[in-house]
């Protein structure tokens, strides 16, 4: 199996985003990075520098650096700027339909975001010219297995670490937290640097909101579960940046797929780490997304 | 502008027609539509005598099967586009793009429209539908602004159709989680949200706290109302701070904005509602038959007499406006 770094989804400062792709491009046994804002076009430019670099830095390292569209596009500027990444010669990764309009009859790659449910939707991606797809990431078990065993020409990758995206909106739940519009919402996405904490009113740990986006609380891990992602024909799995120690979790991963380390043993390596939240991997075992079957 | 209407029950349909509706849409009793709730939707005999009796009136049926098909089931989803079909559906609402490529390969005759549920934003990506599928109308997700909406209109080679009334998803339709995060069950595979199945409501003390799925997403205090614990209307601690973080109880209203869609090039409006009952439904459809036919006669449009047919008694007009993101 193959190990994928999704985007970082959150507003990391432009320093830490570009030295935390430093360290991956020296240690992290991946082999595809994927770069690039999905979630708020207000965050791009301040990045628009370091972009080059990173990129250039990850590719001398061996890895496959593939561009990563945005998720809900609705301006003219962003809607161009989705365009652009078809032209930039890199692979591109869609996150809604505006990208697959941009990319379909060349090669691409399908996020977590685009709904693939069945054997139909996959096909009709790969006659597009999809060459991986990640699946949603509220697929159960038995889903996996049957669009597995219906693929032909993409890859299929499930999303294996990190807070789960929930949901995307036009409105910024960040600002509207701190009593200020999208529009003029002071950057205050940076301070959360793996999403803002929301708890219930009994103080139970639910959500994490990200600007437009809103994830799980709860910190996806499939460890015990990569046998049968395997058997099922997954060849991709997808860990999704946060704050932890990124190195040790995508050695911990490939230790795992490489036979170094029972599969059953990696949520342990994973839970010694400092961890943003609690383990969860509901989802996959068809129960709700925030419930931990051991 | 066309009024399509909502229709959960045979009763419902002919409430809505007599009421003044252009279109109807309803689905089938199963997960294939998004409005999958017990006691709901109609038998392929129901919508069969549902079209026969909207058309002898001059109005349309649409058919929603408008959820994402099951991996492995999609025989279901087959035979409901089919049905409808047979059912003489002036159009259906679809999403999935698997179903559209089967649907428009298989029926070309069809008219297919795009349900919100497929999420389609911009120029291009609605293009995409209507050249590869043959999409006739798009329903348009509630994240634009009259505005946007006016560009889009004016760049695209097939209808659009707006939500004009009712329940107001926050998050971009077909692309939330949040319900099957917390019971499994969602919008996109099982046609529900915050299902019923899941809520418990519990006598705590001296406040009501309302859950889904065990977690908790809102408390009342004695004598205060108990809404439904829709997910994404919940009240949530950030910072220790309690707060409506997505939205408070409310409704979409745009009577009052009828105009400017108008004037944007929106084909038709939407009611949202099939789960309600006949008597929400005839006042809601009358109140938008007036203001339509005043508008389209250049009458000044009545006042909106729908506030008590709103959740919580609060109305908004949402994405419309740019300051509500």
């Amino acid at each position: 199996m193959k190990l994928t770094l999704g985007p970082v989804l959150f507003n990391w400062p432009t320093p830490m985003w570009a030295d935390f792709y430093a360290r991956i491009a020296d240690e992290a046994p991946v082999d595809r990075v994927v770069i690039g804002e999905v979630v708020c076009s207000k965050r791009s430019p301040f990045r628009t520098n370091a972009v080059v670099d990173v990129i250039e830095r990850l590719e001398r390292a061996g890895k496959e650096v593939v561009l990563a569209a945005l998720a809900l596009p609705t301006l003219k500027r962003e809607v161009a700027e989705v365009a652009d990444l078809v032209g930039s010669g890199r692979l591109v990764e869609i996150n809604d339909m505006t990208a697959l309009a941009a990319v379909a009859g060349s090669p691409y790659i399908v996020g977590p975001l685009v709904n693939v449910y069945n054997e139909e939707a996959l096909a009709e991606l790969e006659s597009l010219g999809a060459t991986t797809i990640t699946l949603p990431p509220e697929l159960p078990q038995a889903s996996i297995e049957i669009l597995g065993a219906g693929r032909s020409t993409a890859d299929l990758e499930v999303f294996a670490f990190g807070r789960v995206p929930l949901a995307i909106s036009a409105r910024c739940y960040h600002a509207r937290a701190h009593g200020l519009a999208k529009d003029g919402c002071k950057y205050v996405c940076e301070h959360d640097l793996d999403g803002l904490h929301v708890e219930t009113l009994d103080g139970q740990s639910f959500l994490a909101v990200n600007g437009v986006q809103t994830l799980a609380s709860g910190l996806t891990v499939l460890g015990q579960e990569i046998p049968e992602l395997e058997t099922a024909g997954v060849l991709r799995l997808r860990l999704s940046p946060h704050t932890c120690d990124m190195v040790a979790v995508t050695n911990a991963y490939r230790d795992a797929v490489d036979g170094r380390l029972p599969p059953a043993e990696l949520v342990a390596r994973i839970e010694a780490l400092e961890l943003p939240a609690a383990i969860v991997n509901g989802y996959f075992h068809a129960g709700p997304g925030a419930a931990f079957v051991g | 502008m066309e009024l399509v209407c909502p229709a959960g029950t045979p009763s419902a349909l002919r409430t809505v027609v007599d009421a003044g509706a252009d279109a109807v849409y309803c689905g089938f009793r199963d997960e294939t539509n998004a409005r999958n709730f017990p006691g709901l939707n109609f038998t392929a005999q129901e919508l069969a005598q549902g079209v026969a009796y909207a058309h002898d009136r001059g109005t349309k049926v649409l058919v929603a099967i408008n959820t994402f098909a099951r991996a492995g089931g999609t025989e279901l989803w087959h035979r409901a586009v089919a049905q409808a079909v047979e059912s003489g559906a002036d159009a259906v609402i679809l999403a999935d793009l698997g179903l559209l490529e089967w649907a428009s390969r298989t029926y070309p005759a069809q008219r297919l429209h795009l349900s919100v549920q497929a999420a389609a934003s911009t120029p291009s990506a609605i293009r995409f539908y209507a050249e590869r599928y043959g999409v006739k109308r798009v329903v348009l997700p509630r994240v634009l602004t009259v505005e946007e909406i006016a560009a889009i209109v004016s760049a695209i080679p097939c209808e659009t159709e707006v939500f004009a009334f009712g329940g107001l998803c926050v998050m971009t339709e077909g692309r939330c989680l949040l319900s099957s995060y917390a019971t499994g069950e969602s919008p996109n595979m099982n046609g529900v949200c915050s299902p019923a199945a899941h809520v418990d409501y519990r006598q705590e003390g001296t406040t009501l706290a309302a859950r889904l799925g065990g977690f908790t997403i809102d408390r009342y205090p004695a004598g205060q109302p108990a809404a439904y614990p829709t997910l994404c209307k919940g009240t949530f601690k950030v910072d220790g701070k309690a707060a409506h973080i997505f939205e408070e109880p409310t409704s979409l209203n745009a009577l009052a904005i009828l105009p400017q869609l108008k004037a944007a090039g929106v084909s038709a409006l939407k009611i949202e509602g099939r789960q309600r009952g006949k008597a929400y439904l005839a006042a809601v459809v009358r109140q938008f038959r007036t203001a339509l036919d005043a508008l389209d006669a250049g009458r000044a449009m009545p006042a909106s007499a729908l506030v008590a047919l709103t959740e919580g008694g609060r109305e908004t007009t949402g994405s419309y406006k740019k300051t509500w993101r």
